[in-house]
């Protein structure tokens, strides 16, 4: 089985990467965006398993390596 | 007298910082591959500058996974000098040995330049030698070494005295204009509450010789070999 | 990918020429099948063969006293003296960084750091010679922060510091950016390792990445022009992984303390086929292959991308038979795959296996034996001789306001500081580095002795393109007295020759005449050339650049306290000219003609080879003697840009000098201030050892002038121009970001 993972900054976390291209677009004359929050995006193969367990097994390892919780937030999707 | 230097995939100021306490200040150091779960023998850990895993996925992020951190979190815990020192910093902050994270440079960019710190305690282990409000001439070479903490966080670093350099001016003062890469509060270094954990992004192990430009980083290396004596180590 | 038949279209297409399928043919006594294609072609290929370069690559000297290797290895090698050698090279990765600007600097970077520790050297600095299109191109800031941020964060992942280098700017590079990539190791006296598959029976061992389909045909792409579907070719970029390579780097290191292995080659372009071909050819053996056991990162790949692939930081190895498990287990401490693929044989056949099949079955020596050669007709273009008559200089208007114009030079992204550049990059780091970037060369000390290593990477390819003979001799000239301003002795020299279309005979000539101008430059000067680097095609849309022979050089202090700097110490300090019979009114391919008066024409200033040795062993024996503060060739921007970089180069901020006119009153004040010369330089020392100094002088019989003293607010030329050192230091210092739009 296949989940997708997003791991963004937190809301209120200044992020330099996304205020840059923000004003780069501005530049570009690309209007209308009002925020970019660059983030990580990651696909992982899974052993099949109950959506719960593998949902469990994700959010573990999102804890303890593939997020810094001080100052990122992730999201989980299993397909 | 021993001290550890930890060596990761990817670590790259072991050899420098091997140099510095090797051959300037003249202490038995040796390098520690980081399969090994022992410090056994070991009375200070100074872990080194570097990419380690290519800095992929966070700086510090996998390192801190190897079997000689929980070595050093044990060692630090009994009250052991800790410094880590940029990558080393990056590594003790994932590891939780140090509170706050690590974001990209404001400039979006690579420094590597000389900068001044104003040393703020002399607290620790390496800064007992160093008078509060010394200034200081290190360099730092860094993508990531903009400094973040919830403000929560940095008034409890303020209150507790964790804060232990700041970037200034040549005068001493921490101005905009001296903060190489956007760290809250202009800080450089911090320590745990304890003081015996200090993690920092400049590099005075590239700058403890007058011929590269400075020696001001050996005075962090004198003062934890004076700690360590008056321990009777 | 598919096997496609064989036919003449196809090696035409393969870059082959009829006459070049018919010599394949013949080797083979057969037709090629699509894998032996393959090999052909890109061992054939200008880049891997040097097949119009080589005729004229024997005029360079190679030999000397000091030198332990010389061109044809991975890198050069240099006795440095107390058994210790140094190992360096240059490398072009023009086309790869003009399509992909970070990935093709870094692999770059990453390509010649292999080069020199698979001699056995560990890398200590690495030098960059970039050249972009003019400043307000549309492409060129994209390409300038592409490139720098690529070099850096390949060179400062993986701990070699990138000490100094240049960077130009010119709309001949519009189409054709060059990135020439530098490095330099030590290495131990007997600890140095080649690329030889030698001792029938010893196994060939594959180490570092997997293989995918990265760069297939890089070589060949680097031997063709460009055209407006260049863009396309994006995919065969290959992506540098510079953690693996500093893995690979403490791996093979640790290896080579050991003596399990008999030779070692980097997969560079045309990977698996010329790391193996080559260590073959030079040891006069054969191989067999087995491409099932080559690591792979991608599925269903068929023997010629195998062959063909050029996936970054691989290694080929032969070791000793029996020693094989010593090799993987130090390979496997660094997490990196290591596999035996095949072994060496004595028949000089180069079988390759794959499904248990034989794919390829090629002699080894008549790939490299019978590979063609060229003499290609060379001409000198017709309109040269206008190029350098034109114009007459007394028909060049003075400008109105001389100080006006002596800081636009200077803050002109030529002149200016570039510190933008250096700061991204780890210049630091090994704690080895004397003098950071921003002198005439860089230093660098070596540990355990006390020996220094001073170096430059130099070419003024206006001057190239106005005479490629005088051109060549002055990058050769004027890199040697860039170390010799460090106090060094030029030891050494390896090159990257940056041309356009060999086919065309304007092209040939250039490359004829500049190499022959740097060989008459290297016999003189006793600096012999031992390894380098040829970079055919340099066009676009039929545009050539101007010719850019890089010189990359290498110089020894035997005390590294010895070492002296460009900039000014200390008020009161006195200035001389020394060299001052070689100070001219040339303004042909100047900066201030280029700048100020929108021409490059005319003719390069005159060398004296005799004078310019010399001048690099009085200011070795000045240096060593104690006797000098500071000094400063003149280069770029004559006479003011040169004192303006004494007075505002300085790290502990600008500082003033006052000095003479060093010309006869009747020569006009522009070109006093920006004619530009070959021969002279300018020295501060201490009062005190005026007297001395001037007494080395005579003993080389260098014609000395004092100038004046160091101090003041003013930058001062008496009764010509003054400005204020404080306003030039704050244009030099925001000029490079400031023309190129780059933020501070």
């Amino acid at each position: 089985m296949k989940a997708k993972i997003y791991v963004t900054l937190k809301k209120g976390v200044l992020d330099p990467q996304g205020r840059a291209i923000l004003s780069s677009l501005s530049h570009l004359g690309i209007a209308g965006v009002e925020d970019v929050r660059v983030g990580k995006y990651m696909e992982v193969r899974l052993k099949d398993a109950a959506p719960d367990d593998a949902r469990r097994l994700l959010d573990d390892a999102c804890r303890r390596l593939l997020a810094n919780t001080v100052i990122e937030e992730y999201r989980i999707e299993i397909e | 007298m021993r001290i550890a230097v930890p060596v990761f995939p990817g670590s790259n100021c072991d050899h420098d910082a091997y140099h510095a306490l090797k051959h300037v200040v003249g202490v038995d150091t040796a390098f520690v591959w980081h399969k090994r779960s022992s410090l056994e023998g070991f009375d200070a850990v100074v872990i080194p500058g570097g990419f380690t895993y290519g800095d992929y996925l966070r700086c510090g992020a996998m390192a801190k996974l190897s079997p000689v951190m929980d070595a050093v979190r044990r060692f630090a815990e009994g009250g052991g000098p800790v410094i880590g020192i940029c990558n080393g910093f990056q590594i003790l902050l994932e590891s939780g040995l140090l509170p706050g994270a690590m974001m990209v440079n404001e400039s979006l960019r690579f420094v590597c330049e000389y900068v001044h710190l104003r040393a703020e305690t002399g607290r620790t282990p390496f800064t007992g030698g160093i008078a509060p409000g010394t200034v200081l001439k290190i360099p730092v070479a860094h993508y990531q070494g903009n400094y973040f903490a919830d403000d929560a966080t940095l008034a409890a670093l303020e209150e507790r005295r964790q804060v232990v350099f700041r970037y200034c001016d040549p005068s001493g003062d921490p101005t905009a204009g001296s903060n190489p890469n956007g760290s809250a509060r202009n800080i450089a270094g911090i320590c745990n509450e304890r003081g015996n954990v200090l993690g920092m992004m400049p590099h005075p192990e590239r700058c403890s010789e007058e011929e590269l430009g400075s020696a001001d980083g050996r005075r962090l290396f004198d003062s934890m070999v004076a700690w360590l004596k008056e321990k009777g180590k | 990918m598919k096997e496609k038949p064989v036919t003449l279209e196809l090696a035409r297409e393969h870059g082959l020429s009829g006459e070049e399928f018919e010599r394949v043919r013949a080797i083979l006594g057969r037709d090629p099948n699509f894998t032996e294609l393959g090999i052909f072609s890109v061992m054939w290929s200008e880049h891997c063969s040097y097949k119009s370069s080589r005729i004229h690559l024997k005029k360079f000297p190679t030999k000397g006293p000091r030198v332990l290797q010389g061109p044809g290895e991975n890198a050069g090698v240099v006795d440095i003296g107390d058994g210790l050698a140094v190992s360096f090279k240059m490398e072009s990765h023009n086309h790869p960084s003009f399509i992909e600007p970070y990935q093709g600097a870094a692999t770059g970077v990453g390509g010649i750091l292999r080069d020199v520790f698979t001699m056995g050297a560990r890398p200590i600095a690495s030098l960059d010679s970039l050249r972009f299109g003019r400043p307000d191109h549309p492409r060129t800031r994209y390409l300038v922060t592409g490139v720098v941020a690529g070099i850096a964060g390949y060179g400062n992942c993986i701990g070699v510091p990138t000490v100094g280098g240049e960077v130009y700017f010119d709309e001949c590079y519009d189409g054709n950016i060059l990135v020439n990539a530098f490095t330099l190791g030590v290495v131990k006296r007997d600890g140095i390792w080649r690329g030889y598959a030698s001792g029938v029976g010893n196994p060939v061992i594959y180490v570092g990445s997997k293989t995918g389909r990265d760069g297939i045909h890089g070589a060949t792409m680097a031997s063709g022009e460009f055209d407006e579907k260049s863009e396309e070719k994006r995919p065969t970029v290959q992506v540098g992984d510079p953690f693996t390579e500093k893995l690979l780097l403490e791996a093979c290191l640790e290896l080579m303390k050991t003596d399990a292995i008999v030779g070692i080659q980097d997969m560079g372009a045309a990977g698996l086929t010329s790391s193996s071909f080559e260590m073959a050819s030079r040891a006069g053996t054969g191989f067999t292959m087995d491409l099932d056991l080559v690591p792979q990162r991608e599925e269903g790949m068929i023997p010629y991308e195998l062959m063909l692939s050029e996936s970054q930081e691989r290694m080929l190895m032969v070791a000793k038979k029996g020693r094989e498990g010593e090799v993987l287990e130090i390979f496997d401490k660094w997490d990196l795959d290591a596999s035996v693929i095949g072994e060496v044989t004595g028949d000089g056949v180069a079988r390759i296996r794959w499904r248990g099949k034989t794919v390829a079955e090629i002699p080894v020596a008549p790939v490299t034996d019978q590979a063609p050669l060229y003499d290609r007709p060379a001409a000198r273009p017709e309109w040269q001789e206008a190029l350098q008559r034109n114009p007459d200089p007394a028909s060049l208007p003075v400008p109105a306001d001389l100080a006006g114009t002596w800081m636009r030079l200077m803050s002109c992204p030529e002149m200016a500081d570039k510190k933008w550049v250096f700061r991204q990059y780890d210049h630091m780091i090994r704690t080895n580095t004397l003098v950071l970037p921003g002198s005439d060369a860089s230093v660098l000390r070596v540990k355990g002795t006390r020996k220094g290593i001073a170096l430059s990477v130099d070419c003024n390819s206006r001057y190239c393109f106005l005479d490629p003979y005088l051109g060549g001799m002055i990058a050769v000239c004027e890199s040697a007295r860039n170390v010799a301003c460090s106090g060094a002795e030029p030891i050494g020299l390896t090159d990257c020759l940056n041309f356009g279309n060999p086919e065309k005979p304007e092209i040939m000539w250039q490359f004829r005449s500049a190499i022959e101008g740097m060989a008459k430059a290297c016999e003189t000067l006793a600096v012999p050339v031992v390894s380098g680097n040829v970079s055919f095609y340099n066009e676009t849309m039929g545009k050539g650049i101007h010719p850019t022979p890089t010189v990359g050089m290498v110089g020894l202090l035997e005390d590294a306290g010895d070492r002296l700097v460009q900039w000014f110490d200390a008020p009161g300090d006195a200035v001389f000219l020394a060299g001052a019979d070689r100070m001219g009114e040339c303004v042909g391919g100047s900066l201030y003609l280029k700048e100020v008066h929108g021409k490059v024409a005319g003719t390069p200033p005159p060398v004296d080879l005799d004078h310019e040795k010399r001048l690099q062993r009085f200011l070795a024996a000045a240096a060593a003697e104690k006797l000098l503060s500071s000094a400063h060739d003149l280069a770029e921007g004559g006479f003011a840009c040169a004192l303006a970089e004494c007075c505002v180069t300085r790290p502990d901020g600008p500082i003033g000098a006052k000095v003479a006119n060093p010309f006869p009153a009747s020569v006009r004040p522009d070109f006093v201030l920006f004619a530009e010369s070959q021969g002279a330089v300018l020295l501060s020392c201490p009062p005190g050892k005026k007297g001395a100094l001037a007494d080395a002088a005579e003993r080389f019989r260098i014609k000395m002038k004092e100038l004046g003293n160091v101090g003041g607010e003013h930058i001062d030329i008496e009764g010509v121009a003054s400005v204020r050192a404080a306003d030039l230091h704050r244009g030099w210092r925001d000029g490079f970001a400031k023309t190129l739009g780059l933020e501070g």
